[in-house]
């Protein structure tokens, strides 16, 4: 088989996923991106490993530890979104902001709303205990 | 066309694929088409179910460049767990079940012109790189007995310090995960 046909779609694959980072609005369609990226990395790694056909199959065992880190990288980062999405509401990247500069407008709307919200929930909890007492 | 009978270094050109390049041709383009979907569809459940079309055509072509053991680690792993767990995320976040319309993000042109001048890059790049070169598929090249020999033979040291970090992992993301006590 010709070499530039597995290389191209990995190049190809790869600008997919970069695109998908770049223009995803949810974290976890990002996240989703990346792993197309890292698959065409995988793709790379595999052909060049059957092309050089290295004795010690480096290509081949790079890809089965890339595949494992990129199953711990998914399972933290949908973890850490989980996590914002409790804090914030919600899993739009571009209303994340608070640590960049210049947020702190939006960043105060947010602690505002985000008050609003444990009041509410602390307001149910008590009716709860009443209701059980 | 008979392939068996034309000699080998004839079949060696752009203009007289082989089989095997023409299903990895077509395979590829589905792979790309479910990718593109992927990345542009304004329905969330829908994205993660065309990248499970994404990562299985991938599988396949792993089996076309005789790498079985990663074609299989490929659909146990992604289609079977990654997928799973992005379906999972898609549900706890509250995904919408119809479309979306803030899907993409404001600078989603930008994005398009910076994957479009670095697929121009390298696809350029690597077509002239390796416009001569020919992989030899005579032979399969990852076998399950060939990677579990070479895996546990050269590779065993990175393999336990694989196996530290998924421990890393898991209890990181169940510390991440876990709620905090209430005072009393």
């Amino acid at each position: 088989m010709h070499l530039v046909f597995p290389a191209v779609l990995a190049a190809l694959l790869f600008c997919v996923g970069l695109y998908g980072v770049l223009a995803r609005r949810n974290a976890v369609l990002m996240l989703m991106s990346v792993e197309l990226m890292l698959n065409a990395v995988n793709l790379n790694l595999v052909a060049f490993d059957v092309w050089l056909r290295d004795a010690l199959h480096s290509g081949q065992a790079l890809t089965l530890f890339t595949i494992t880190v990129a199953a711990a990288e998914i399972g933290l980062g949908l973890a850490i979104v989980l996590l914002i999405f409790r804090n914030r509401g919600t899993a739009d990247i571009d209303r994340v902001g608070r640590l960049t500069d210049g947020d702190e407008q939006a960043g105060g709307d947010e602690q505002a709303g985000g008050d609003e919200q444990a009041d509410g929930a602390e307001t149910v909890g008590d009716d709860e205990m009443e209701g059980v007492g | 066309m008979n392939l068996a009978a034309v000699p080998l270094d004839s079949t060696r050109g752009f203009l007289s694929p082989s089989g095997v390049e023409i299903v990895f041709v077509l395979v590829g383009l589905g792979v790309l088409g479910a990718a593109l979907l992927t990345v542009t569809t304004k329905q969330l459940v829908h994205a993660a179910l065309w990248l499970v079309v994404a990562l299985g055509g991938l599988a396949i072509e792993y089996l076309l460049l005789t790498a079985e053991f990663i074609a299989w680690v490929q659909v146990l792993i992604y289609v079977g767990a990654v997928v799973v767990l992005v379906l999972f995320g898609l549900m706890l976040t509250r995904a919408p079940i119809g479309a979306s319309p803030d899907a993409d993000s404001g600078n989603r042109w930008v994005a398009l012109g910076v994957a479009l001048a670095a697929a121009a890059t390298l696809v350029t790049l690597v077509v002239d790189a390796f416009r001569s070169t020919w992989i030899d598929l005579g032979t399969v090249a990852g076998s399950t007995k060939a990677n579990g020999v070479t895996l546990f033979r050269y590779w065993v040291l990175p393999f336990e310090a694989l196996s530290v970090l998924l421990l890393a992992a898991l209890v990181g993301a169940i510390v991440l995960s876990r709620r905090e006590k209430k005072e009393p």
